[in-house]
């Protein structure tokens, strides 16, 4: 079984669109977004949900008033600013990190399950999908993340399919570490920008440290011919594989309108060229 | 005053409008935060002369064997399990520290000392008259909040009356809520298409949840279809400046310069963006 992750570092770049056209085009996979902050991918898959499941991320603490004698314990231990001046934790800076569950000498205060999400299994007319939708204003999100990926990779076990296809978040930080976990492959969205070029070369970075090989595609290659090449020599250099580059053209953002995948909604050029990646990154594992 | 741009989906202009505010608010002592510390890139478009870079640490425990008795109270509190306890052995796995010191607290034998981790690093500079602060995730890190927080430290002066301009991730979780916390505006940036518009609808609920006050600015507004300015009709959000499509701003942003000094056309827009953020503010 293999394990694809697409990301970009920068947002905006088209990777959650490539995705879908991956999964349009891919037989035998089960696709999993793990952009689980702004998940976009189902606005163009249309899931029918078979199963919803909350998601317990971590804990929260909760102050019991009536056995609270106000000794300020809490307040004294809590690093993270949580509880204020009426003993009444905020939800949001809480990072249920137990301390001042252990130091209150009242037993006044609880650890409780928080509630930070919920994630889905799926069908689509594109096959299988594991999604999930983070609370707003929730940590943990690499938990989420970690979670959505082990149960597709059950559901492909189970109906025997040969790949996973991730969505990623953008950026480096926890989500993305949990999406790189045991990946077979990254492959990076970019675009011939000064911004999407910085933010590859910390992609790149990251998957050499976590040991996950990268490839890379440029999508609106020709926004700024020079720049691409620039981009595409920093990957030659990094012995990174390119698989494609797609064109800047107004359709993409018409068949985004209609709920659809590029190559669902088109023949044209774009489509041609994201066939290619397809086939190019079938190669490439 | 305290203005943090934000936006649900990533790469629909946040960083544009950052630092095309700041460019045109110079004269009036503006600070830029770039806490978009996981991919900072307004110091792409301002590049401003670093002052000072300094490495920003975090206590995790360090465990002196000689004291420790393996009693396993440290590993029964710590909530992340970093720091384990087996037998007649102890392990600490920094990654997953979140440095809340109650390991170290709640030691028996004050066998917990103080380690560090280095979570990223964080510059002053100014450019021009702007003064800049950013924050730079380390690579491999996962936990960018406390990096955002200390960013926040460095360049947010209480006594100072001037303009905090706040570069923030994309999302609505942890990261997102440091980087807007406390601001007194937050201006959501979108695109009019379905993955802007869902994603807008995740920022506002954020927004609100923090019970904080936003403006909409819509980029490439002749994209994509009207269901976002149906949206903020419903939910009474301003709409503070509409930026048609417009390769040329594509492809100078493409090559890191401001849009307001390559397009000089565009000032006035910027220009009304400030207008209508000040009157917001005031409106308090
Ligand atoms: S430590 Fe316990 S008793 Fe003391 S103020 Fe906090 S909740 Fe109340
Ligand atoms: S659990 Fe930790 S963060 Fe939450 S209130 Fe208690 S000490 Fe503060
Ligand atoms: S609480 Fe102190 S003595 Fe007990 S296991 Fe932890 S470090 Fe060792
Ligand atoms: S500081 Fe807190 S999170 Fe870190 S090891 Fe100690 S108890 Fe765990």
């Amino acid at each position: 079984m293999k394990e694809i992750v697409i990301l970009s570092g920068k947002g905006g770049t088209g990777k959650t669109t490539l995705t879908a056209s991956l999964a349009a085009l891919w037989k035998n996979k089960v696709t999993a977004d793990c952009d689980v902050d702004a998940a976009d991918l189902h606005l163009i898959l249309r899931p029918e949900i078979k199963q919803r499941t909350d998601f317990y991320g971590g804990k929260e603490a909760v102050i019991d008033l009536e056995k609270c004698t106000q000794c300020g314990q809490c307040q004294e231990v809590c690093v993270f600013d949580a509880i204020d001046a009426d003993f009444v934790v905020s939800e949001i800076n809480c990072e249920g990190c137990g301390a001042c569950y252990y130091f209150c000498p009242a037993e006044a205060i609880s650890l409780i399950d928080r509630h930070s999400g919920e994630w889905y299994l799926s069908e689509t007319r594109f096959g299988p999908l594991v999604h999930a939708r983070l609370g707003i204003a929730e940590e943990n999100s690499g938990k989420l993340v970690s979670l959505v990926k082990g149960q597709a990779k059950m559901l492909a076990e189970q109906r025997h399919l040969e790949t996973i296809l991730v969505d990623g978040s953008p950026g480096i930080g926890c989500p993305v570490i949990s999406s790189l976990a045991g990946a077979d492959l990254v492959l990076v969205v970019t675009e011939p920008t000064i911004s999407a070029k910085h933010d590859m070369e910390r992609i790149f970075s990251l998957a050499k440290h976590f040991g996950v090989p990268a490839a890379a595609v440029v999508n609106k290659y020709d926004l700024n011919e020079n720049l691409t090449e620039e981009v595409e020599s920093l990957c030659h250099r990094e012995g990174v594989e390119l698989l494609g580059r797609i064109s800047y053209d107004p359709v993409v953002t018409e068949a985004m309108v209609q709920g659809k995948a590029i190559v669902e909604y088109t023949d044209g050029t774009v489509a041609q060229e994201v066939r290619n990646i397809l086939g190019n990154l079938q190669a490439a594992l | 005053m305290i203005i943090a741009v934000a936006s649900g989906k990533g790469g629909t202009g946040k960083t544009t409008v950052v630092t095309n505010l700041a460019w045109l608010l110079k004269s009036e002592g503006v600070t830029l935060l770039d806490c978009d510390v996981e991919e900072p890139n307004s110091a792409l478009f301002l590049r401003p002369k670093w002052e000072e870079s300094n490495s920003f640490r975090q206590f995790v425990p360090e465990v002196d064997l000689e004291k420790c008795t393996y009693c396993g109270q440290c590993s029964q509190l710590c909530q992340f399990g970093a720091i384990i306890t087996v037998k007649e052995n102890i392990l600490v796995f920094p990654e997953l520290c979140h440095s809340c010191l109650g390991c170290k607290r709640i030691c028996p034998v004050d066998a917990i000392g103080d380690g560090e981790r280095e979570l990223g690093t964080v510059s002053v500079g100014r450019a021009g008259a702007i003064r800049f602060v950013q924050g730079e995730l380390r690579i491999g890190e996962a936990q960018a909040p406390p990096l955002i927080r200390e960013v926040k430290l460095r360049g947010i002066v209480p006594a100072r009356k001037n303009v905090v301009l706040i570069d923030s991730p994309p999302g609505t979780s942890c990261p997102v809520i440091e980087a807007v916390k406390g601001s007194d505006l937050v201006v959501l940036v979108t695109e009019p298409t379905p993955f802007g518009l869902h994603d807008l609808k995740l920022a506002v609920e954020m927004v609100r949840t923090l019970k904080l006050r936003c403006g909409l600015v819509i980029n490439r507004s002749t994209i994509g279809d009207r269901k976002v300015w149906s949206y903020c009709q419903e939910e009474n959000i301003p709409i503070l400046l509409e930026i048609a499509d417009d390769r040329r701003i594509a492809e100078v942003y493409s090559r890191g310069e401001l849009v307001v000094e390559a397009l000089p056309e565009y000032r006035k827009a910027f220009r009304h963006l400030y207008q209508q953020i000040l009157t917001l503010t005031k409106r308090n």
